[in-house]
C-alpha cells in the first residue's frame, strides 16, 4: 500500500514538471474557497455543467443514428426510438435534458437575481452566463428541428420568418439564413452542423470562461458579503471553506435527487404531457399543412408571448429580442449597493416578485392559443416585464435597506425563527404538509426504515 | 464540532459505500450506451436469413449471393472435381477442418450437407479478399499441379474446390461454410441451420 502511494506520488511529480495538474487541481477545487453559507439555491450551477455532459454524450450517440436529410430524418429518430438498443431511452435523455437544462439555468439565474450575483466585481460572470443562455437557445432551437415533425418544421418557420421584418434587408436575411425560400433539406444540413458542432463548442467555451471569470472574483453568497475582505493569517478568507471536498459532496448529493427526478420523468413522462416533446411533432414535416396550433417548446414561451403582445411584426420582433438582451444589462440597470435580497428594500422584494409572475404568465400565455383574453393579459405582462427593467435605476436608488452584517451569517437561522410574512407562509404550508395523512404514513415508513437499520450490523454505519 | 470527534472508520466506510454504489451505477449507466452500439432491429432484419433457388444450377457452375454484405458462393461440383478431394489431402493444412469454421453437419471430407453442392462465404481467411473460381485444370498461371480450387489474388492464398486451404499460403483456415439448410431439393436457406 505504502509502496503504491510512494509510485503515487512519484507519478503526480512527474506530471506537475510538465503539467500543472496540482497547481490547477488547488486553485479550483482545493484550495478555491468558496463562501460556507451556500444554500439549495447554489446547486444548480453545479446541475447545469451536469446536463451539458448529458447532451453531448447522448447527443454523441444520437448522430450515430440520425439522418440530417429531409427524406430520411423523421424515419431515423423514429428508428432510434424502436429498432436501435436503447435508442428510445438515450433519445429521451437528451429530450429531457434539454427541458431540464432549461429549467436548472432559470433557477440559476433567478439565484443571481435574487442575490446579486451579477454586481460588481461579477459583471464579466454574468455577461459570460447571459452569452451562455443564448447559445443555449440557439442551440435548442435548432436542435428542435432536427426531427423534422410538423412543430419541428413550422416553429423554425415561424422563428425564422421574423428575420423577414427587419426593413429593406428582411427577406434576403431570411432567406441567406434558410439557404432556400422555405425551409427545406438545406436549411435542416446547416442546422445539423451548427447544433452538433459549431454551437456545442461555443458553448464548452463559454462555460470554461465563465468559471475562469468566477473563480478570479469568487462566488458570491446568499447574504452578499465578499469574504475575501477577511482573512485569515493565511491569506484563507475566514468564511470560506474548500470547494473539495465541502462543495463536491453537496453538489454529488443534488446531482443525485437531480437525477432521480429526471429518471422519473425520462421512464414515466418523456413527453411530460406535451410539453416536452410536442404531439404535432410525432407527424412527419408537411409544408403544405400548419397544425392547429402552434406554440414553441415551453422554454420559449414567455419570449414568444411578447413576440405576439406587440400588434406589429417589426416591432413584435424587436420587443422579443429586446427582452432577452435587456437581461444583459442588469448590473447597470440595478443601482442598488446591497447585493443580496436579504439586505435589500421591500421595493426590489415586489419587483422581482412581479418579474417571476410575470416571466411564469407569459410562459403560460405562450402555450394557449392567441385570445383576446389572453392578448390582454399578454399586454399586460409584457409591460410588468419591461418596467421590472426599464425602471430599475430610479426604484432601485429608492429602496430603504437594511444593515449588511461585516460576516456571512452563520450557522444560518433555524426556520422557527425566522421573522416576516413570507416566513410565516412558509411555515403555515409545512404545517399543512405535514398534517396530511400522506405525510405521516410516510413518517412512520421513515421511522421503522431509521430503526430496522439502527439494528443492523451493517445499516447502522450509515446514520 | 472538535477535530477529535470526527468518526474516521465512519467517513471512509461511506466513502467507500459510495463509491462503490457509484461505481455500479456508472456500469449500469454505460449499459445502454454499449448495448446501443450492437446491431439494431434494422441492421438484424438486413442480416435475415436468404433464400437461394438452385434449380437452375448447372454442374461445375457457381453462383455468388449476397448476405450480410459478404459473397456467398454456391458451386455445384461434378463427380471429377469431387474426386480431387483425397487426392489434395497431403498439400492442405487442415483437411479435417478441425481448425476452420463450418456448422456441423459440414464437418467433413466435402465441407458440405450434400457432397456436389458446396455452399462458402467467398471470402479469404487471410485478410478478407475475395478469391476467384478457378475450375480448370493445370492453369498455366497457377502451374501444372493445379486441379481446381479457388486463389486469393491478394495473396496468392490456395483452396481445394472444398475451400480447404493449401499449406505453405498466408491464409490460416480454410474458407469459411455459413450456416444453411435445404427447404427443398433446390431451395437453400442461406444465414440459419435447421436439421
Amino acid at each position: 500500500m505504502s509502496k503504491c502511494k510512494q509510485y503515487g506520488t512519484d507519478l503526480l511529480a512527474w506530471i506537475d514538471e510538465r503539467f500543472p495538474l496540482s497547481k490547477v487541481w488547488n486553485e479550483h477545487m482545493a484550495k478555491y474557497y468558496a463562501p460556507k453559507n451556500f444554500n439549495f439555491w447554489y446547486f444548480f450551477g453545479s446541475l447545469a455543467l451536469l446536463v451539458l455532459i448529458n447532451q453531448i454524450v447522448t447527443g454523441i450517440w444520437l448522430t450515430m443514428n440520425y439522418k440530417p436529410d429531409a427524406k430520411l430524418a423523421f424515419d431515423s429518430v423514429e428508428a432510434i426510438m424502436r429498432d436501435i438498443n436503447w435508442g428510445w431511452l438515450i433519445r429521451y435523455m437528451h429530450s429531457t435534458g434539454a427541458s431540464m437544462f432549461f429549467i436548472v439555468i432559470y433557477l440559476h439565474i433567478f439565484r443571481g437575481m435574487m442575490y446579486g450575483s451579477f454586481k460588481k466585481p461579477r459583471e464579466l460572470v454574468w455577461l459570460l452566463g447571459m452569452s451562455l443562455y443564448l447559445a443555449l437557445m440557439a442551440e435548442a432551437f435548432m436542435g428542435y428541428l432536427l426531427p423534422w415533425g410538423q412543430m419541428s418544421y413550422w416553429g423554425a418557420n415561424v422563428i425564422i420568418s421574423l428575420f423577414s421584418a427587419i426593413p429593406l434587408i428582411g427577406e434576403d436575411l431570411a432567406t441567406w439564413v434558410r439557404g432556400d425560400f422555405l425551409i427545406s433539406d438545406v436549411t435542416l444540413n446547416r442546422f445539423f452542423s451548427f447544433h452538433v458542432i459549431a454551437v456545442p463548442l461555443i458553448i464548452v467555451g463559454l462555460v470554461f470562461l465563465h468559471i475562469v471569470a468566477l473563480h478570479k472574483v469568487g462566488s458570491n453568497n446568499p447574504d452578499g458579503i465578499e469574504i475575501k475582505e477577511k482573512k485569515d493569517a493565511n491569506g484563507v478568507p475566514l468564511d470560506g471553506i474548500p470547494f473539495h471536498p465541502y462543495y463536491t459532496v453537496k453538489d454529488l448529493f443534488g446531482a443525485v435527487v437531480f437525477l432521480a427526478i429526471c429518471s422519473w420523468i425520462i421512464f414515466y413522462s418523456p413527453e411530460f404531457g406535451g410539453y416536452f416533446l410536442e404531439h404535432p411533432n410525432f407527424i412527419p414535416a408537411d409544408p403544405l399543412k400548419t397544425p392547429e396550433h402552434i406554440a414553441p417548446v415551453w422554454y420559449f414561451t414567455p419570449f414568444y408571448s411578447i413576440l405576439r403582445a406587440i400588434p406589429s411584426k417589426f416591432g413584435g420582433m424587436v420587443a422579443m429580442f429586446a427582452s432577452i438582451l435587456i437581461l444583459f444589462l442588469l448590473p447597470w440597470l440595478d443601482r442598488c449597493q446591497v447585493k443580496s435580497i436579504r439586505y435589500r428594500g421591500v421595493i426590489y422584494k415586489v419587483a422581482l416578485g412581479s418579474f417571476v409572475v410575470s416571466f411564469i404568465a407569459l410562459g403560460y400565455l405562450g402555450t394557449i392559443p392567441p385570445t383576446p383574453t389572453a392578448a390582454f393579459f399578454g399586454t399586460f405582462f409584457t409591460i410588468v416585464y419591461f418596467g421590472f427593467f426599464l425602471l430599475m435605476p430610479i426604484y432601485t436608488r429608492m429602496e430603504i435597506t437594511k444593515p449588511v452584517p461585516d460576516r456571512v451569517v452563520w450557522p444560518p437561522k433555524p426556520l422557527a425563527a425566522r421573522e416576516g410574512w413570507v416566513w410565516d407562509q412558509v411555515r403555515k404550508l409545512l404545517a399543512a404538509v405535514e398534517s396530511t395523512s400522506a405525510w405521516r404514513q410516510a413518517d412512520g415508513y421513515r421511522q421503522k426504515i431509521q430503526e430496522f437499520m439502527k439494528n443492523n450490523k451493517y445499516l447502522r454505519h450509515f446514520l | 464540532m472538535n477535530e477529535n470527534d470526527i468518526d474516521l472508520e465512519k467517513r471512509r466506510f461511506l466513502t467507500q459505500t459510495t463509491v462503490a454504489l457509484g461505481a455500479a451505477g456508472a456500469a449500469f449507466a454505460a449499459t445502454p450506451f454499449l448495448s446501443y452500439l450492437k446491431p439494431g432491429a434494422g441492421t438484424l432484419e438486413a442480416g435475415a436469413p436468404i433464400d437461394v433457388d438452385i434449380t437452375k444450377l448447372e454442374p461445375g457452375q457457381m453462383i455468388r449471393v449476397e448476405w450480410r454484405g459478404q459473397p456467398i458462393w454456391i458451386l455445384k461440383r461434378t463427380d471429377e472435381m469431387l474426386a480431387t478431394l483425397d487426392e489434395l489431402e497431403p498439400v492442405l493444412r487442415d483437411p479435417d477442418s478441425d481448425e476452420s469454421v463450418q456448422p456441423e453437419s459440414c464437418k467433413n471430407k466435402y465441407r458440405s450437407i450434400k457432397p456436389e453442392v458446396f455452399v462458402a462465404v467467398g471470402i479469404c481467411t487471410h485478410l478478407g479478399c475475395s478469391p476467384t473460381y478457378r475450375p480448370e485444370v493445370a492453369a498455366p498461371d497457377l502451374g501444372k499441379d493445379w486441379l481446381g480450387g479457388f486463389f486469393c489474388p491478394c495473396h496468392g492464398s490456395r483452396f481445394d474446390l472444398a475451400g480447404r486451404v493449401y499449406k505453405k499460403v498466408p491464409a490460416p483456415t480454410n474458407l469459411v461454410v455459413p450456416p444453411y439448410w435445404y427447404e427443398t431439393d433446390t431451395r437453400i436457406i442461406v444465414g440459419e441451420e435447421r436439421t
